[in-house]
């Protein structure tokens, strides 16, 4: 019996951890390529919640549809960030970047919190109830779906920056700000292009998330931690690090949740944090560099 | 002693700082109840902003969780106060040791296993967000249900005790505002304030010429913290309460980082500057928005944000480098 509980809560830990992921493989993406830590990830991603949120109470639209509408929807947002606000700042230091973020954040949040209140909110789907039972595991439907979409997504990012034309160009701004201004890429569309798909992923992961956690205004600063402690434990800049960095954070909340109080998990995270940053600072899967 | 003091500053700029310093000495006689406690929390802004400067800007390391020295200064005095009686300026040293232990740590730890930059900020972060959630269920100071001074009405003002009214408070933060002032002026003009400098515009540079850098990061750590704490003492003492969600929380940590980077960082008007027109702003925005009759909560905070965009849009080393100029103050360099 006792047994059961714990596999039980390691998979639905293991679950929401891949939503966690996705979300953080858009922070990986944007630092990878821009070298911006967008101190505003959570914001943009509570964005998308209360939209799909509005976009369920209103139209009827099930958030797990509208995961790909509402991430076009936030890639135009982060397009027109980064190419109107973000650009100018790419040579400014750290702490300069930063507050721009900060700003913008401050922003979001406030505005979200004039327009839907301080009050949590949520959706109730058709299938909220649902779960599937494999063996002794009774694992939630809704979880199930939004770990796979979430698996579908990050494949195809991942073929994108590998195969396709436009993800090479990508990743030669990454590699090499200066070659790739020479032959000629245009480096400030590609960037606002790259914060867009970074923005996107957020936009994805917000509209599922929706599905397993209540929303309020404030959610936003909170995940915005979030995705930095999964991106820096996975290695900043890694992509399949983000999601085993989702997966691992998903996992330890969730146990720290079961043997300690839920309300003590973060601490878990967190000291995990401190401890890759110490022993591994490049992260689980990160290259080290200087 | 005061030739060093006022080494580097024009006579138009001591000039300036007397007129300054006069009008804030005087301010508890002009300034009605309401104005006196903004200029508590401008004074106070001014102190702590000061204190982070010593380590972002002067030694350039950036910490993003400078609540956690605030906290921890605030959770110390008030604690021996409340479970053993023990007078703040008492705490005070409880407050420094325990704040300045904690700096050494991270600072232990981020410098002798090279974690900087970017990954500094989130570890400093980290041992923050780290604290509070600690503190959320730590039951000998209250755990989440908070911390509580014991508040009566004062006949007196017991300065030992810091029990008193408002006048008393803002000349306490005065002190130690005009105390953190002299102190990050005469460092920034000795050695210490020179190597740091050398390792924030270039640490390997600095390395090679010979400084050990390690040490002095430490120096502006450890600084840092301690001068942090004794605004922790403070906030505790003149707010009687304490929340772990309020004292530690990253958004703390962020108002206290504003003012120096508004007002200009690594420089030593900056954070006063900043303090003032940050705490200036928020409150016109207050009145202004009341006036209107429009008090949907989190609308000031937008105009806030607006208004720190464009700041940092339009001038991006701060106000006080802009201002600095207008005045002709500046002899050489900040």
């Amino acid at each position: 019996m006792a047994a059961e509980i714990y596999l039980n809560v390691a998979v639905s830990g293991l679950l929401t951890g891949l939503v966690y992921g996705l979300m953080a493989v858009g922070l990986s993406v944007i630092f990878g390529v821009v070298r911006v830590v967008n101190f505003a990830h959570g914001e943009m991603m509570t964005v998308a919640m209360y939209l799909a949120i509005v976009l369920f109470n209103s139209l009827g639209l099930d958030p797990l549809v509208m995961a790909v509408p509402l991430a076009g929807v936030l890639f135009v947002l982060g397009y027109v960030m980064q190419a109107g606000l973000i650009n100018p700042f790419i040579t400014r230091p750290e702490y300069s970047q930063f507050m721009l973020l900060i700003a913008v954040a401050i922003i979001v949040v406030n505005v979200l919190l004039i327009a839907f209140g301080p009050d949590a909110r949520s959706v109730q789907t058709s299938y909220a109830f649902d779960s599937f039972l494999v063996g002794p595991l009774i694992i939630d439907a809704t979880k199930v779906y939004a770990g796979a979409a979430t698996l579908v997504i990050t494949a195809a990012l991942f073929a994108f920056f590998q195969f396709a034309p436009l993800g090479k160009a990508i990743r030669a701004c990454a590699d090499n700000y200066t070659g790739a201004l020479i032959v000629g890429l245009n480096v400030k569309h590609l960037y606002a292009l790259t914060f867009g798909i970074g923005a996107a992923c957020v936009g994805a992961a917000g509209s599922m998330l929706v599905l397993l956690v209540d929303v309020t205004p404030s959610l936003g600063p909170a995940s915005t931690l979030l995705a930095f402690i999964i991106v820096i434990t996975g290695g900043l800049g890694s992509m399949a690090g983000a999601v085993l960095g989702g997966l691992l954070i998903g996992f330890t909340e969730a146990m720290a949740g079961l043997f300690f109080t839920p309300s003590a998990k973060s601490m878990f995270s967190f000291g995990l944090l401190v401890l890759v940053l110490l022993f591994r600072p490049q992260g689980i899967l990160g290259k080290r560099v200087s | 002693m005061t030739s060093r003091l006022l080494d580097g500053i024009s006579h138009r700029g001591v000039a300036l700082l007397a007129v300054l310093l006069a009008v804030l000495l005087a301010a508890p006689w002009i300034a009605n109840d309401y104005l006196l406690t903004v200029l508590i929390i401008v004074l106070y802004s001014a102190y702590t902003g000061q204190a982070w400067n010593v380590m972002m800007g002067f030694a350039g390391q950036l910490s993003l969780g400078h609540a956690i020295y605030v906290g921890l200064g605030a959770y110390a005095a008030a604690a021996l106060y409340v479970h053993f009686g023990i007078a703040p300026w008492l705490g005070l040293a409880a407050a420094i040791a325990v704040a300045v232990a904690c700096g050494a740590i991270i600072g232990f730890l981020a410098f002798r296993f090279g974690v900087g930059g970017v990954y500094f900020a989130i570890l400093t972060i980290a041992f923050a967000e780290f604290a509070r959630i600690g503190f959320d269920h730590f039951q000998w100071v209250g755990a989440s249900s908070g911390f509580f001074l014991p508040v009566a009405n004062y006949t007196r003002n017991d300065l030992w005790n810091l029990r008193g009214d408002p006048t008393m408070f803002y000349y306490v933060m005065l002190a130690l505002t005009v105390a953190a002032f002299a102190l990050c002026h005469v460092l920034l003009k000795s050695r210490i304030g020179y190597y740091w400098q050398a390792i924030r515009e270039d640490e390997v540079a600095a390395r090679s010429l010979g400084i050990d850098t390690f040490r002095y990061k430490m120096y502006a750590a450890v600084l840092s913290a301690g001068m942090t704490a004794v605004a922790g003492v403070f906030f505790a003492f003149y707010y009687n309460n304490l929340f772990p969600e309020q004292v530690f929380h990253i958004s703390r940590s962020i108002e206290l980082i504003l003012g120096p980077i508004i007002g200009g960082i690594g420089t030593l008007f900056g954070p006063l500057i900043g303090a003032f027109l940050l705490t200036g702003l928020s409150e016109a925005m207050q009145e202004l928005l009341s006036a209107l009759g429009f008090d949907a909560p989190g609308a000031k905070q937008v105009f806030y944000g607006l208004c720190l965009l464009v700041v940092v849009m339009a001038l991006p080393g701060g106000v006080w480098p802009w201002l600095a100029g207008k005045l002709r103050v500046t002899r050489r360099d900040p």
